[in-house]
């Protein structure tokens, strides 16, 4: 007896819930060759909306949590992207079009820029942080604090290490996202939401929107409750016009890389405000 | 079982009119449970298929403008200070400083105390009696739970208007309610109504709380909205927003329906008396009180969407309200960061 195969409809992540596209459509994500692989959400800019009010009410728990806390949370999805290291193999295989190993390949190293980044979630402040000299009877010390809700358009070439090249650097340091998944490879995206759900990333944290960055990145770039931008992979798109809007609410922009971004502390720091306070030394 | 008590309660002409020139807490009683059940499910059915109407820009441009006029801008904390009354006045008379077409809303919601701090901030926008302005409105009858003696209860409600409030908001004896105790509820709202008279012989205006959410069932919501208007409110308003749930769709339409049979039966379009309804509590977004609009659009007519006779005890709505004009104007989203915190 044949068997007929069940094709899956994938949904967003936003909030740490499984919604359906407000705008109820869909689109196919197709393999290299043209194949059917599965139905996405097509996002929409409701969808952007609901994301960013998501992503703004995690982000007092997320970024109130010491860095070790987040180290471990994400050590902890490195843990469980290993657990599913073949379905993500599989999956870049089918829609990149890559022989097996160069797929496994990607997912090692996306494994391992993860593991990276992780490490820095408890050190980047001793990094970016300083005690400044000062001539006076007080200390004064300039520390990093996320700037808030950070918007990006992740790679659209690259399934996985992509996505995780940029995902990680902003969530490390406590700020919350709103992530649109490449349009054309968004299969790894959202098996990634699916470990972030079963994982100790508390919902909101972050939120990912499948569909046309073309139609939704416009409206986060003007959204005014976003702090930051993060254009990685904006190059097609009129990025000039995204930062154009995105200065209107000074909101912090990364601009466009070709290929995937190298793992670099300055992509950590970048999504952070620096506060400098005073205190008092004893009074002798 | 109660005893039926043949005393005559405090006349109030909506009452005899009525149910009879011998008002008693039997008739009164007879009357109250006379009144058809309400079909709970029929109900929720109609309150949720209003809910789902969508509404395109242009009527959100207009929804938006009328919900913030028909805003009871609400601070009922115990931790709040003449300061904390100047700012919401503030905010009241100017919702939104980026742009300075927005309405202002109805009135200001106070603790009776306060009341003589929101008379000062508002200042020459104090309605005092005149049809714009910004009314003051104050809590009373020991607010939230009602539970006092009645002389207390006239005392508070006498101290606010002298200070100069517009409205009182009163809240009923539920426990007298529940245990079948009419005539007490009755007695209540037509000395607080009373109460309400001020030295040149005008009133201020009673909104009479019912506290929906203590009541458990809508037949007990129908009974009590009849008990309120019969005993002389001029509004009916669901909750104190201390007790869960407060406002819903379900309540409030209901209670418009009690509104709208009262004015057929009062004599319809010529000359029936229309009684306002304030759904309080619970509404916190634009897409909740638009709701409200079309429900009461649809029950009592688009007449009722005027500050004398509907409005939104709120407090967090308006800033939701303003997000939502703000994006209608500027064409972008907006955020909390562009609008004043409470």
């Amino acid at each position: 007896m044949t068997r007929l195969a069940v094709p899956k409809t994938y949904k967003l992540y936003i909030g740490g819930k499984f919604p359906r596209s407000e705008s109820g459509r869909v689109y196919e994500i197709l393999s290299s060759k043209g194949a059917f692989l599965a139905n996405a959400a097509q996002g929409s800019r409701k969808d952007a909306r609901d994301a960013v009010v998501a992503a703004r009410a995690a982000f007092p728990g997320w970024s109130g949590a010491t860095g070790y806390n987040r180290g471990q949370v994400l050590y902890r999805i490195a843990e469980l992207l290993e657990g599913r290291r073949a379905q993500f193999i599989d999956e870049i295989r089918q829609s990149e079009g890559v022989p097996a190993v160069a797929a496994a390949r990607q997912v090692d190293a996306a494994i391992d820029v993860w593991v990276w980044y992780a490490g820095w979630a408890d050190k980047y402040l001793q990094v970016a942080g300083n005690g400044n000299p000062v001539s006076g009877p007080y200390f004064n010390i300039s520390t990093p604090e996320p700037t808030g809700v950070v918007a990006i358009v992740a790679p659209q070439q690259s399934s996985l290490l992509g996505l995780v090249s940029v995902l990680a650097p902003a969530i490390l340091s406590g700020n919350t996202v709103v992530l649109i998944a490449s349009e054309k490879f968004a299969l790894s995206a959202i098996s990634l939401t699916e470990v972030l759900a079963t994982s100790d990333v508390p919902g909101g944290v972050v939120n990912v929107l499948t569909g046309s960055a073309a139609e939704i990145a416009p409206w986060l770039a003007s959204h005014a409750d976003v702090n930051a931008l993060d254009l990685a992979g904006a190059e097609a798109l009129d990025w000039i016009s995204l930062q154009v809007s995105a200065a209107d609410t000074l909101k912090r922009v990364l601009a466009p890389e070709s290929g995937v971004p190298a793992p670099s502390v300055e992509r950590v720091t970048f999504f952070t405000e620096t506060k400098t306070i005073w205190h008092t030394k004893a009074l002798i | 079982m109660t005893i039926d008590r043949a005393v005559a309660l405090a006349p109030a002409q909506r009452a005899t009119d009525l149910i009879g020139g011998d008002l008693t807490e039997k008739s009164l009683r007879l009357h109250l449970e006379g009144l058809p059940g309400v079909d709970a499910v029929g109900l929720e059915a109609r309150a949720a298929a209003l809910g789902t109407r969508s509404i395109k820009t242009t009527s959100k441009a207009w929804a938006l403008d009328k919900i913030i006029e028909l805003i009871d801008l609400t601070t009922l904390e115990g931790a709040d200070t003449p300061g904390k009354i100047s700012s919401l006045v503030a905010k009241a008379m100017t919702p939104d400083a980026s742009d300075p077409s927005t309405p202002r809303v109805a009135a200001v919601c106070v603790y009776g105390d306060m009341v003589p701090y929101a008379v000062a901030a508002l200042g020459s926008s104090h309605s005092a009696g005149r049809d714009d302005g910004i009314n003051v409105a104050a809590v009373a009858t020991a607010f939230p739970s009602g539970r006092a003696s009645l002389p207390v209860k006239i005392a508070d409600t006498k101290d606010a208007v002298a200070a100069g409030a517009d409205e009182i908001d009163m809240v009923i004896d539920r426990g007298a309610f529940l245990s079948g105790s009419y005539g007490l509820v009755f007695d209540q709202i037509v000395a607080v109504k009373e109460a309400c008279r001020r030295e040149d012989g005008t009133y201020a205006h009673l909104k009479v709380i019912l506290e929906t959410g203590e009541l458990n069932t809508y037949d007990n919501v129908r009974r009590a909205s009849w008990l309120a208007i019969l005993a002389g409110g001029d509004f009916i308003k669901t909750s104190t927003g201390k007790v869960s749930p407060a406002a819903t769709l379900p309540v409030t339409l209901l209670m418009l329906q009690v509104v709208a049979d009262w004015y057929r039966l009062t004599g319809g379009a010529s000359g029936g008396q229309r009684i306002g309804v304030k759904p309080a509590g619970g509404i916190r977004t634009s897409k909740d009180a638009i709701k409200y609009l079309v429900t009461v659009a649809e029950t009592v007519g688009e007449e009722w969407l005027q500050p004398h006779l509907f409005r939104f005890g709120a407090s967090s709505l308006l800033n939701d309200v303003l997000l939502q004009r703000q994006k209608l104007t500027t064409g972008h989203y907006s955020g909390p960061d562009y609008v004043t915190m409470d």
